[in-house]
């Protein structure tokens, strides 16, 4: 028994060691969870990114199930995505909010008319103070919001198809019944 | 000292290099006090930055390392406390905007890890040295010691010493 444990010891903490730097290394250190899921969502004010005289408040998204997603015309990743959000906004499931983020107004304008638009309204957050209460740390992001107005997921990075059908639909279905 | 002199002068840029990237990024601030300043650079030296995540919020030159330094400043200036502020991006950000962990159930296993190995790396040291000492408390006969000193080609004068 003494002599099996010699050489068994070293070989199991070698197989622990093996778990643990598996498991660490195959995380993304970019994506940080966010505290805010499940918890209400940050309260906002701010004019519509279409019209500076009119202004949009997280009240609106309430009622009903709704998505906010972070985006700026500079930002590369948002680009990439724009097609799966157009793609979410056909599919009719959901009302897509946007926040744009850290931008210039006339440039995102141009960007929703060349690009097409799946957002009902945008809020424009010209000095990101919105998006640090909303813990934005890189765009794009995407907020799932329940009716109450509780934040269910929220996804780092650019939304893909897959993201799409395997994560955010069955979630936005959960959350309607 | 020819040879002493590029080493030395490589050095001394390294020197002047270090507190000029930390100092760059707390120019915009203006501080009543030379305190005050030091108590705002400690903070924000204790921050994550999320988006280059091995530089703190006074080293990073991001866009979001910027805004966050100017919201801690603003902070800092309406007289709010440290665990206020850090509470505040604690709530956005998450503990991971920290340096230090807090001390709750689920970071006890990086807190508490090295003092428990620490423990058995120890408990293990002190009965392989007790191990040890019984074997060499062994007690052998005369006529062994006579045999172990003839092979050791001790004489008999440098016997018993």
């Amino acid at each position: 028994m003494g002599r099996y444990l010699r050489y068994l010891l070293p070989l199991g903490i070698f197989a622990v060691l093996v778990a643990f730097l598996f498991r660490g290394l195959s995380l993304d250190p970019k994506l940080v969870p966010s505290p805010l899921v499940g918890k209400p969502m940050p309260a906002f004010t701010l004019t519509r990114l279409d019209d500076p005289g009119a202004t949009i408040s997280d009240s609106d998204l309430k009622g009903r199930v709704s998505v906010l997603n972070i985006w700026a015309t500079w930002c590369v990743s948002c680009r990439a995505e724009h097609d799966v959000l157009l793609e979410l906004a056909r599919t009719g499931q959901v009302a897509i909010y946007g926040l744009n983020y850290k931008d210039n107004r006339a440039d995102a304008q141009r960007w929703l008319r060349q690009l097409g638009n799946p957002y009902i309204a945008n809020a424009f957050d010209e000095d990101g103070r919105v998006g640090i209460d909303w813990g934005v740390y890189g765009a794009p992001e995407t907020f799932v919001i329940d009716p109450q107005g509780i934040i269910r997921h929220k996804h780092i990075g650019p939304l893909t198809t897959e993201v799409l059908q395997t994560q955010l639909l069955p979630l936005i279905a959960e959350l309607k019944s | 000292m020819k040879r002493l002199l590029p080493a030395l002068l490589f050095v001394w840029l390294l020197l002047g290099a270090m507190p000029a990237s930390a100092t760059a990024t707390l120019e915009a601030f203006k501080f009543a006090t030379e305190a005050e300043a030091l108590h705002f650079k400690d903070l924000i030296a204790e921050i994550r930055c999320l988006v280059c995540q091995n530089q703190s919020l006074a080293d990073s030159d991001a866009e979001l390392a910027h805004d966050l330094r100017t919201e801690v400043y603003e902070m800092v200036q309406e007289g709010r406390s440290d665990a206020e502020i850090i509470d505040f991006l604690v709530k956005r950000y998450g503990d991971f905007v920290l340096y230090k962990p807090p001390l709750k159930p689920e970071t006890w296993f990086i807190w508490f890890g090295p003092f428990v190995l620490l423990a058995i790396a120890g408990f293990l040291l002190v009965r392989a040295l007790r191990r040890q000492r019984q074997v060499t408390t062994a007690e052998i006969s005369a006529e062994e010691r006579r045999r172990l000193d003839a092979l050791l080609g001790k004489t008999d004068e440098e016997r018993d010493t």
